[in-house]
């Protein structure tokens, strides 16, 4: 019994993950981008959520409407005067420029807040519970976060096959050349797909701030977890994603129930499972 | 019978830079005799730091390989330095090439796994297996656990007669070290690997297509780099005499400066790790009051240099005036031609 | 005497130190059918593209509809009406057949060409509409090429060797669908390899020679001699 409610914080908690996952997975299929800062983009977002909750008096979890646009107008600024000038064949200017970009967020960060770690109050539901039958109970909030997860995840699905803005996406993807030649502007294309990253980004940002206590230097591990998730679940689709999600989050939970410090550990050995007998992941593209 | 034509390495300004090296070397072995121990603790740091970066260099600016992890193998070198010194009871300077080979022999699966992420991912994938390591380390409760450990006195004092030999023993083995690393730098990239890795360099297609056989070229310095940087790591934490999973594994101390010194010094030429360490450590001495707005600085300069002057400070001096330090140009010069430049 | 729709008074055109193009001088009318001929590496794509904007050049170098153009990226020209065809089809691969057309009219220029019209001069295309655009034939892929062009309801058309890699009887099939384009109100220009299609498709011919215009004018008042000769160089 103890072992299903383990699952059950392990499927709840992979949600959050495949969040992490799908901003990072989104990038590099648009523009073959990993943005080494996406960690700390997050932990930004939490940052700008504690500040907008400070200043307006809101529930962390209404923030979303102020966080999500914010972050995305930052998204669209970063990709249009940065990182488009990096984008090309070379793969180290990206790297570079994003790995500053992380040292940067993260310092700056450190010198508003100080190293003192946070955490947003959701209020009431933070301590909610379901119960789900036989002594099992669900919290509000992990449920809240893995039904957002879902709703991002399928919106996004929903998005990229269904909408003309995601066709852009797709055909800029596939070939910016002729993309232009539809009318697109690259520029402009890559610069929204980083603004809607970063929209997901900050919804995942604001959650995390308040299942957990955050500080400046928490970025990293965002973005390996969000790392883990994607080569775990292959670069096919974003149900795949939502899939190495899961499966992370599970191993981190049963890493946890067998010794506390094995936690983080545990996901790092599935991952590195994963990478040595089936590198393309659990569900991969199929090559047309 | 003579070939038709020989392949020369060097240039005027390479002759000038060589002859200039050798008595810098010089005089960095006199150096004990008129410099007092805190500078030359100082001057062990910024070998260590010129040789990590040049190896950093060699993996991502030749090989293509993008490591944000090589702390991993930094850290592990200190470890089995510590393990070997302590539950081995190994000489301590010795454990340093012990530390080396171990480190080289785990490189060997940790390849395995990481050369299946390409690009981008492979570089993550490096900073996945640090944190890999740096987990199991906290996990070795003899060696301290997660607060680390530090170097009984017993061992430290064994190790020489007298304090200052001891800080002069590991001055020079600091040196040496940084010799062998750039000199075996050198002499790969005079090689026909070199010119493999340089071929690799500018694309990786067309020089597998000419039979180079990428791969196996790819792993051999993985794994050379690894020896390097777990031997550099082992005499690290040896001055320190002390080492905890934090400070062992640490993304800042050994990739983040580690990048940055590249950057800014000019990747893919060997002379961009030299200055690039000595222009890190003078920012240092007038910077580093300033803590964390230090370390955001110095992100913002990386970033400025690799939108501006990708090639670094280096790259930008040499590309205008054509200067090399060390002799690793290659021209062919035909037996009937006489020109001398 | 129609005022031209398109003129390129004394292109040059670089790919880095390289030059390709050398005073090219042309123009085109409304309604006209220009083709452009020449061996490979004479420099026929390297014009389409700068005509089309993805090679940039001095702004006077490329008039169209009276607007100096030559330094206008490309997606811009295309809300001018100004659309290409490239070379080798290049439909896109994770998108369906119907969602490369889609996505050739977003931008949603008023005009005679939509998914219905276009299905109606391809009717292949509409039987094959939600199959991947990597599962069509070269030939269909061309079909969907050029669809997918019209859908921006371009008054300029940039054919870039459309009967590349193709059967003869399926170029045939092609060039017998050009006089409705033209009739609907759109101009074009034409790279062909193949002579003999270009000349009967075409008003006027232009030949290019290593970057340069070696023979220009009425396509039916050219002879074959001059025009070998202007091919391959006397």
């Amino acid at each position: 019994m103890d072992w299903v409610n383990v699952i059950i914080q392990g499927v709840l908690i992979g949600g959050l993950y495949a969040m992490f996952a799908a901003g990072l997975a989104l990038i590099f299929g648009v523009m073959r981008l990993v943005n080494i800062a996406h960690g700390d983009l997050i932990v930004l977002a939490a940052y700008v959520s504690l500040v907008t909750t400070d200043a307006l008096g809101l529930n962390p979890l209404t923030s979303i409407i102020i966080v999500a646009p914010v972050m995305a107008a930052i998204g669209y600024a970063l990709q249009r005067l940065l990182l488009n000038r990096t984008l090309g064949d070379d793969l180290l200017p990206p790297l570079l420029v994003t790995f500053g970009l992380s040292v940067i967020i993260q310092n700056g960060l450190l010198e508003l807040f100080t190293a003192d770690s946070r955490r947003l109050n959701a209020g009431a539901i933070e301590v909610a519970t379901f119960p789900l039958g036989e002594g099992i109970w669900i919290g509000a909030m992990p449920l809240l976060q893995f039904l957002a997860a879902l709703a991002v995840i399928g919106s996004l699905q929903v998005l990229f096959y269904h909408t003309a803005f995601g066709r852009a996406f797709r055909a800029t993807s596939d070939d910016p050349s002729v993309a232009q030649l539809m009318g697109l502007d690259n520029r402009h294309v890559f610069a929204s797909a980083m603004a809607l990253s970063l929209a997901v980004i900050a919804v995942a940002g604001v959650l995390l701030a308040i299942r957990a206590n955050f500080d400046p230097a928490l970025g990293p591990a965002r973005l390996i977890f969000g790392f883990e998730a994607v080569i775990i679940g292959g670069l096919g689709s974003m149900w795949g994603t939502l899939a190495g999600g899961i499966i992370l989050g599970v191993s981190q939970a049963i890493g946890a129930r067998i010794d506390p410090g094995w936690q983080v550990l545990a996901g790092h050995l599935a991952f590195l499972l994963i990478l040595a007998v089936r590198p393309q992941g659990l569900f991969p593209k199929v090559q047309g | 019978m003579s070939p038709a034509f020989h392949v020369e390495h060097a240039s005027r300004s390479s002759r000038i830079g060589t002859a200039a090296l050798a008595v810098v070397l010089l005089v960095l072995v006199a150096a004990p005799a008129f410099t007092g121990r805190d500078d030359l603790r100082l001057m062990s740091e910024i070998f260590a730091y010129i040789a990590l970066a040049s190896l950093w260099n060699l993996l991502a600016g030749y090989a293509g390989l993008v490591s944000v992890g090589q702390q991993a193998y930094v850290g592990l070198g200190g470890y089995v330095l510590f393990a070997a010194a302590i539950v081995a009871g190994m000489q301590p300077l010795a454990a340093v090439l012990i530390a080396g080979l171990i480190a080289a022999a785990i490189a060997v699966p940790v390849a395995g796994l990481m050369f299946r992420l390409r690009g981008h991912y492979f570089a993550i994938g490096t900073w996945v297996m640090a944190e890999v390591f740096r987990l199991f380390a906290s996990q070795i409760s003899t060696l301290g656990g997660g607060s680390g450990i530090s170097l009984p006195a017993s061992i430290v004092i064994s190790m020489a007669a007298s304090r200052q030999m001891r800080e002069l023993e590991m001055y020079w083995v600091a040196l040496a070290l940084l010799v062998i690393v750039l000199g075996a730098i050198v002499l790969l990239l005079r090689s026909r690997y070199g010119l493999a890795l340089t071929a690799i360099r500018d694309n990786e297609l067309a020089a597998r297509s000419t039979g180079v056989d990428v791969w196996r070229i790819k792993l051999v310095i993985y794994i050379a780099v690894a020896f390097a940087t777990a031997m550099l790591g082992a005499l690290i934490f040896l001055q320190r005499l002390r080492i905890s999973p934090e400070t062992a594994f640490s993304v800042n101390d050994w990739t983040a400066y580690v990048i940055f010194i590249t950057v800014i010094g000019g990747i893919g030429r060997i002379e961009g790790p030299i200055i690039g360490t000595l222009v890190f450590f003078l920012l240092r001495r007038t910077l580093a009051d300033l803590g964390s707005l230090y370390l955001l600085m110095l992100g913002a300069v990386a970033i400025a240099v690799m939108l501006l002057a990708p090639k670094g400070i280096w790259g930008f001096v040499a590309g205008r005036y054509r200067w090399q330090l060390l002799p690793l140009e290659r021209r062919l010069r035909f037996a009937a031609d006489t020109r001398t430049k | 005497m129609p005022e031209a729709l398109l003129e390129v008074r004394a292109l040059d055109a670089f790919y880095g130190d390289f030059q390709a193009l050398f005073g090219v001088s042309l123009a085109v009318a409304p309604g006209e059918v220009v083709a452009v001929i020449g061996a490979n590496g004479a420099g026929k794509s390297t014009l389409l593209k700068c005509i089309a904007g993805l090679i940039r050049s001095h702004p006077d170098a490329i008039v169209f509809d009276g607007e100096p153009i030559g330094d206008v990226p490309a997606h811009a020209l295309v809300a001018r009406g100004i659309a290409l065809v490239p070379e080798g089809r290049r439909l896109f691969p994770s998108l369906s057949l119907e969602e490369n057309l889609l996505i050739g009219g977003q931008l949603g220029r008023h005009g005679p060409w939509s998914l219905a019209r276009v299905y109606e001069l391809f009717p292949r295309l509409a039987e094959r509409r939600h199959m991947p655009s990597t599962a069509l034939s070269g030939g269909e892929q061309q079909m969907g090429a050029i669809g997918r062009a019209l859908m921006s309801n371009p008054s300029l058309l940039l054919c870039d060797e459309i009967s590349l890699g193709l059967a003869p009887i399926v170029v045939r099939d092609l060039y017998t669908r050009l006089p409705r384009i033209v009739a609907e109100g759109t101009s074009l220009i034409i790279v062909e390899q193949d002579i003999v299609q270009a000349l009967e498709a075409a008003n006027r011919v232009c030949c290019l020679q290593e970057g340069r215009v070696a023979l220009a004018g009425q396509s039916a008042s050219l002879s074959r001699e001059s025009i070998s000769a202007a091919y391959f160089g006397a």
